[in-house]
């Protein structure tokens, strides 16, 4: 029982700015276990703008390019074209963005880098909202959650944008979802993409203890949940077409479970969650389908 | 210009880069003041599976090697509970911060 | 070598010989015969650049930016409504101190949808931090993208190579094309001191108080402020070794000269044979091409213009609310200096593509001659009523 089951390698230092319990923070750590030294990151407006430091320091001991809010995964293809032009074909460079440039605002460079099939990882961190600004609905935001500009009288109504799906649908050689509680799968994630050439693209969810108005403690705690209550399934796509459950939900916990725990879905009522429940049965049933399919 | 680790003074333009680039690391940036409660862990109940070391967000868990409980490193721990509330035999307590 | 070649064919043959090493960029009229030269280019193997052919121009500068943080030659081109969809990453381009090098093709904005030009696009982007070069002929196109890249690469700031739609873009004029080695020697390869680099990592554009904000756009001035020099002297450095020779601004019969016309691009190159005819006629006028527009030549228009007794300035854009750019800086030029401050004139033509002829050019000359001064602020030469 006594080994390590991730690298022990450090390359994120302490004295970040990440809140306590800062699952976004968690999840770099993990990434730049794998990849190491020879990487570098394009880091679009998000809390890691914040997170690594103002000028003139940085938490990271690789090099960080802070670019604008739309640009994650452009700028990463630009920083790796620059780098193989002077031949330098040795070096990763990975898109580090936030669920609000991802979904939304960067959506578009995504799919031309995907479409390209531009020689990135691009790695969302999932909060659900932006939490830069304060708390707004992204369109990761899901189906019934408080936001700033989605209030408890007025949540949100809108199912999640299913990114892996859309990602999948450009026929990149990989897309997965990961889960912070699941390092192990996530490290294995992240060396698969290491070793793939082309487009790449990791899905991580990470909650935000002071977005989702929830005790720091539970940041790993919820994220395991939503992988057992089958919210957030773990999954990956090779190629668009070769579908693989990472983690099988067998005996699947109720929703309510997951929700109950965050003050994010604290106006939900019982209906509520009986409407959550059977979206997610759908989504899981829909995926199911492919896994067996599209094996 | 090079990196350190230390804080880095600046008087003024003379003394900095042409372009916003950083000149240190924020690992002169000591967090413990974010805390108000501080994980102890107690060493003869711990089984050192390190899954504490394993999700911290702040990597302010040292691993000293696999025979040894970690040392939480409380420069830096924010004291965010994750440790204690993970460790599956339950031997990390978040007790109240002395000041 | 010499060759009949088209404005946008001359700013290919500018990169191709800069040998820029990564190019992104996005179709736009009239832009895109650059990319289409440049894809076979790099197609063919006669330019050895990575050419990202990205999905928006916000996409192409971002990109631009990356390859170039990363320490490549890198370069792009655009015009009008793809200027102004790049204009957040101009902002970033200058603020990472970045020389980058792009092409834009002069053309009005819409609505009404246009593609003919005027100057509206490039000076919308006129605070950004980007050195701006207007030219007059093809030649000074290409010229102008290899002085670019020189200049930027020693201020650490963008430079945007300006040509006029359809006037230069689509127009084939004879061209010299530089023997490649010759501009090799005149520009080395790209050796930034600090980049993007796994051996030395560091983040860059981070998080910046107002307590250090301020230093970091004080360095951008000073910069702008040595570029001044530099463009001057790497001006006369390329007209030894090439016999063209470039400048902040160019002077034509202005010794003697009364009234001075101020104009850009082809617009003074047209301007020229109009100071001619006016000279034959006896009239005392000079010429002034503003070549760089940022940064501003303040004290080259101060000098020329002081003790003049007139001065015309040719506006092929408008500040709405204001003037003409260009007559409005001219004039801010002046507040502050010593000597006398000639009556200025300033007349808006040419706008959304309208043709700028010489008999244009004469009427707006003898309609200021025959004025003490001016109306009113603005002179619209050639609205239709
Ligand atoms: C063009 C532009 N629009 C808006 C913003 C303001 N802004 C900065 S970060 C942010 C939200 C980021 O959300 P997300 O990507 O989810 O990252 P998070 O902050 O949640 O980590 C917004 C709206 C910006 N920087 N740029
Ligand atoms: S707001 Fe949320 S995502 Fe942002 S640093 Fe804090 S915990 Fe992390
Ligand atoms: S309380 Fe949080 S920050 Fe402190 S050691 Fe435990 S996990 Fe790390
Ligand atoms: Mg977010």
């Amino acid at each position: 029982m006594s080994k390590l089951t991730i690298p022990q390698e450090e390359i994120m230092s302490s004295g970040h700015l990440a809140c306590q319990g800062c699952a976004g923070a968690l999840a770099m750590r993990y990434m730049l276990k794998v990849f190491g030294k020879k990487t570098m990151l394009a880091v679009p407006a998000c809390c890691w703008s914040v997170i690594d430091g103002p000028w003139p320091y940085s938490a990271v001991s690789v090099p960080l390019f802070h670019t604008a809010f739309e640009t994650a995964a452009i700028t990463a293809s630009g920083l790796k074209a620059g780098l193989v032009a002077q031949g330098i074909n040795d070096v990763n460079v990975v898109a580090w963005a936030g669920d609000g440039g991802t979904f939304d605002i960067g959506f578009q460079a995504i799919s031309g880098a995907a479409e390209r099939n531009d020689d990135i990882l691009y790695v969302v961190y999932d909060n659900e909202a932006y939490m830069n600004t304060g708390i707004q609905r992204s369109s990761a935001t899901p189906y019934g959650a408080w936001t700033t500009t989605t209030p408890a009288n007025h949540p949100k109504d809108r199912p999640k944008k299913d990114l892996v799906e859309i990602i999948a649908a450009h026929r990149v050689p990989f897309v997965a979802t990961a889960s912070v509680a699941y390092p192990e799968d996530l490290i294995k994630k992240f060396e698969k993409a290491k070793n793939t050439k082309g487009f790449k693209l990791i899905h991580i969810f990470a909650p935000c203890p002071t977005g989702w108005k929830m005790a720091p403690e539970l940041s790993i705690e919820s994220a395991r949940l939503a992988v057992q209550t089958r919210v957030f399934p773990v999954y990956e796509v090779e190629n668009g077409v070769h579908y693989k459950l990472n983690i099988n939900v067998k005996n699947p916990k109720p929703v309510g479970e997951y929700l109950k725990i965050q003050g994010r879905f604290r106006h939900l009522k019982e209906d509520d969650y009986k409407v959550i429940q059977e979206n997610v049965d759908r989504e899981w049933e829909l995926l199911m389908r492919k896994v067996e399919t599209f094996k | 210009m090079k990196h350190s680790d230390k804080d880095v003074k600046i008087k003024g333009a003379s003394d900095m880069p042409e372009m916003p680039a950083s000149l240190g690391s924020m690992a002169h940036n000591k967090t413990a003041s974010w805390r108000n409660l501080k994980p102890v862990i107690d060493e003869s109940k711990c089984i050192k599976c390190f899954i504490c070391w394993k999700f911290c967000p702040d990597a302010a868990i040292d691993f000293i090697d696999e025979n040894t409980s970690p040392k939480i490193n409380y420069d830096y721990c924010k004291g965010c509970g994750i440790c204690a509330h993970e460790c599956p035999v339950k031997c990390i307590d978040m007790v109240e911060e002395e000041r | 070598m010499k060759k009949v070649i088209l404005g946008d064919h001359a700013v290919s043959y500018g990169a191709l010989l800069s040998r820029v090493q990564t190019i992104a960029a996005y179709p736009i009229t009239p832009q895109t015969l650059i990319v289409e030269r440049l894809s076979e280019m790099t197609a063919n193997g006669e330019l050895d650049a990575i050419f990202t052919k990205v999905e928006s121009e916000h996409s192409a500068m971002a990109s631009t930016v990356g390859s170039s943080a990363a320490g490549a030659r890198a370069f792009t081109a655009t015009s009008a409504q793809g200027l102004a969809l790049m204009h957040e990453m101009l902002h970033w381009a200058a603020g990472a101190r970045l020389p980058i090098v792009m092409a834009n093709v002069n053309r009005a904005m819409a609505p009404g949808w246009t593609i003919w030009t005027d100057q509206n696009d490039s000076l919308s982007a006129r605070d950004v931090g980007w050195m701006q070069v207007y030219c007059q002929n093809n030649q000074e196109v290409l010229d102008s993208i290899i002085l670019g890249y020189k200049v930027s690469e020693q201020v650490d700031l963008p430079t945007m190579v300006i040509l006029d739609a359809f006037v230069l873009s689509h127009t084939a004029e004879g061209v010299d094309i530089p023997d490649i080695k010759k501009v090799d020697e005149f520009l080395p390869p790209y050796k930034p001191e600090i980049k993007m680099d796994i051996n030395d990592p560091r983040s860059f554009g981070a998080l910046t108080s107002p307590d250090v904000y301020m230093e970091f756009r004080y360095k951008m001035q000073q910069a702008m402020d040595k570029a001044k020099k530099v463009i001057v002297e790497e001006g006369k450095k390329f007209g030894e070794m090439f016999g063209r020779e470039y400048g902040l601004i160019e002077e034509y019969k202005t010794e003697d000269a009364d009234t001075i016309l101020i104009a850009s691009a082809t617009v003074a190159s047209t301007a020229r044979a109009v100071i001619d005819e006016l000279r034959e006629k006896g009239e005392k006028v000079g010429l002034v091409r503003i070549r760089v527009f940022r940064p501003f030549p303040t004290e080259e228009i101060i000098k020329v213009l002081e003790g003049r007794k007139k001065v015309v300035v040719i506006d092929r854009n408008i500040s709405f609310g204001k003037t003409g750019i260009f007559f409005d800086e001219v004039k801010g030029a002046f507040y502050n200096s010593k000597g006398n401050k000639p009556p200025m004139f300033g007349y808006i033509a040419g706008l959304g593509g309208r043709d700028v002829t010489p008999k244009v050019i004469r009427e707006i000359v003898e309609d200021a001659l025959n004025k003490d001064k001016p109306e009113s602020e603005i002179i619209w030469k050639g609205v239709k009523l």
